[in-house]
């Protein structure tokens, strides 16, 4: 039998409600794989390399502020990745992509059964702040179920504004 | 041997012949227009050798040739590019002594330091993390200039917000945008503010006091876009556990590099009071940091030499003499001819004068339009639309993430096929902030000159 793969995707702010949500998806089902996704925007090194580039070349290549970044980064999704996988509790895969975030989060999902992420905009109220860019995105793109979580407490209902008054009768 | 040496003998002899004045019909060839196209290709062949810097090769390999050429064919008299050499001397030793100001405060474990600060003062809290790095890039940025920032700061702020599991993205841009809107404020924060220092007429202090409230708007509008424009990403984090620095975290605080670069300020601030050129303190500055770290050998002599990066020294000196053969054939009045300076700065006028520099800046770059249009200022103009054209050329840049359109275009001819981030998000960015920056600014240094006129101007 193919096992099904739950996805979730890791980011900071959010990946501890994130994996506990994920380890209770896959709670139901065996056999069942499970991958910590994290994505490094590659936004920012290229927003360095930029910016270095315009000093025009003061100091030499190898002071590019965006190559020193990259490693960080690198380093820093590792690390997030294992802190991921010892809350998690049950061996994982990791797999770190680097690009334009929403679009790798969705290549990362081809062939899963579910993605498991968190609202990352808004949290304090329902309603479509609660959802940033790239959340948005990957919901409305991705190629399989997506589990979409508050990262903390469920806003009450009361949060949402009244409707508009109904038309006045003519 | 005989013959290799031959060819660029005979070479430099007919060249010497185009330019020498009195012979051969020299400026029949060269002259008018024909000499302002020369002019430019020139400049255009200098500023795509040291955006493409092919095989790591200096920015100098290039611009000094073509400086060379510039006063061979005539479109600069020798003793116009020796004047200019002169003019450009001390600027290049200023930003030399601020480069390695920068750098040994570094090796001190300055930068360090503020990230471990920055850390413990945030709280692990987004928002308290940007309101500390705009104060620290800001004054990173005023003292120790853009590449300090750049360079040294914008890694380290990396470093902290993903230490506290924050997204960082917020927080480095503001340190590359700040990099360019918050160099506005002293001469020593931009190399083209040093390059305009002498210019202006200005002192150090003057230069500095009217610059200021440009500078704190133009920070406080790019704070409010930030805050505006980053909002999804500066939720606090949740979830237990979320990292906390306690207070004593990290290193020791450098308090040798600290005072060294508040002395250096300070001397900044007297030393036209005493008749001091302002390179001066930031050369006694630079050499006590040297002195020190090669003492206690944290430094070589070829690195310290290195962190004053002669080459790109050589490279804007080389640069002011191609330039001066731009301005001088037809650019200058071209420029001067769109904007009314002689009216004196109404503020129409000093709108339209940061308005082009930004411009200009965004085409090319900022050094070479800062000194196209000084150059086309010439000697003597109005200190108030100096500080316009650095208002632009400053902030200007941050309209296209890489500072202009000419290294844009080379990063996309260098990614070829492959999908090079575009990072429309970083332009958006650009977008909002440049104009309404550029305005606010404009309209401080107005405010600032219309209340100083008679004792600062």
């Amino acid at each position: 039998m193919t096992p099904s793969t739950v996805v979730a995707w890791i980011t900071e702010g959010t990946w501890q409600a994130t994996v506990d949500a994920a380890a209770r998806a896959a709670a139901g089902l065996d056999p069942v794989e499970l991958v910590l996704l994290h994505v490094v925007d590659a936004e920012i090194s290229e927003a360095l390399h930029g910016a270095f580039g315009g000093l025009l070349g003061r100091g030499g290549r190898d002071r590019d502020p965006g190559d020193a970044v990259a490693s960080l980064a690198d380093a820093e999704s590792a690390q997030l990745l294992a802190a991921a996988e010892s809350r998690l509790g049950r061996p994982a895969r990791r797999e770190v992509r680097v690009g334009r975030v929403e679009r790798e989060v969705v290549a990362g999902c081809v062939g899963a059964t579910l993605l498991v992420c968190a609202r990352d905009g808004d949290h304090s109220r329902l309603g479509p702040r609660s959802l940033g860019p790239h959340t948005r995105f990957v919901v409305d793109h991705a190629p399989c179920a997506v589990l979409l979580i508050w990262p903390d407490e469920t806003p009450g209902l009361r949060s949402i504004p009244p409707p508009p008054p109904p038309p006045r009768p003519h | 041997m005989r013959t290799g040496a031959a060819r660029p003998l005979s070479r430099s002899r007919r060249l010497a012949g185009l330019a020498c004045p009195g012979a051969s019909g020299v400026a029949a060839v060269i002259s008018g227009a024909a000499a302002g196209l020369v002019a430019l290709a020139l400049l255009a062949a200098v500023l795509a050798f040291a955006m493409a810097q092919p095989k790591g090769l200096p920015e100098a390999t290039v611009a000094v040739p073509a400086a060379a050429l510039t006063v061979l064919l005539g479109l600069v008299s020798p003793a116009e590019a020796v004047r200019k050499a002169r003019e450009l001397g001390p600027t290049v030793g200023f930003l030399a002594a601020i480069l390695v100001l920068a750098h040994l405060a570094d090796a001190e474990g300055l930068f360090g330091w503020l990230g471990n600060q920055l850390a413990v003062a945030s709280a692990g809290r987004p928002t308290r993390l940007l309101g500390l790095v705009f104060v620290a890039a800001s004054v990173t940025t005023a003292v120790l200039s853009l590449d300090a920032t750049v360079v040294l700061l914008t890694p380290v702020v990396f470093g902290t917000a993903a230490t506290l599991r924050l997204r960082a993205k917020p927080h480095v841009y503001a340190c590359t945008h700040l990099a360019n809107s918050a160099s506005t404020l002293l001469p020593v924060s931009n190399l083209t503010n040093l390059l305009a220092f002498a210019a202006s007429g200005l002192s150090f202090a003057a230069f500095g006091a009217l610059m200021t409230l440009p500078w704190l708007l133009a920070i406080a509008v790019e704070y409010l876009v930030f805050r505006w424009f980053f909002r999804p990403d500066l939720g606090d984090p949740v979830g237990v556990g979320h990292v906390v620095p306690a207070a004593g975290w990290g290193a020791a605080v450098p308090g040798f590099a600290l005072a060294v670069i508040g002395l250096t300020l300070v001397g900044f601030g007297v030393s036209g009071a005493f008749g001091v050129e302002p390179v001066w303190v930031a050369v006694v500055g630079a050499a006590v940091l040297a002195a020190r770290a090669l003492v206690r050998r944290e430094i070589g002599p070829v690195r310290l030499v290195r962190a004053a990066s002669p080459l790109f020294c050589l490279f804007v000196l080389a640069l002011g003499v191609v330039v001066t053969g731009v301005t001088e054939h037809g650019l200058g009045a071209a420029i001067t001819a769109l904007v009314p300076i002689g009216d004196g700065p109404s503020l129409p006028v000093l709108l339209a004068v940061a308005g082009l520099a930004a411009l200009l800046a965004n085409v090319v770059n900022n050094l070479p339009a800062t000194l196209v249009l000084l150059g086309a200022l010439g000697p003597g103009a109005h200190p108030g639309f100096v500080l316009a054209v650095l208002l632009g050329v400053n902030i200007g840049p941050n309209l296209t993430y890489v500072g202009s359109l000419a290294t844009l275009l080379w990063r996309r001819v260098l990614a070829g096929g492959q999908a090079a981030p575009t990072l429309r998000e970083f332009v958006r960015l650009g977008a909002v902030t440049v104009p309404a920056c550029l305005v606010v600014a404009v309209l401080a240094l107005w405010l600032g000159l219309t209340v100083s006129r008679g004792w600062l101007v």
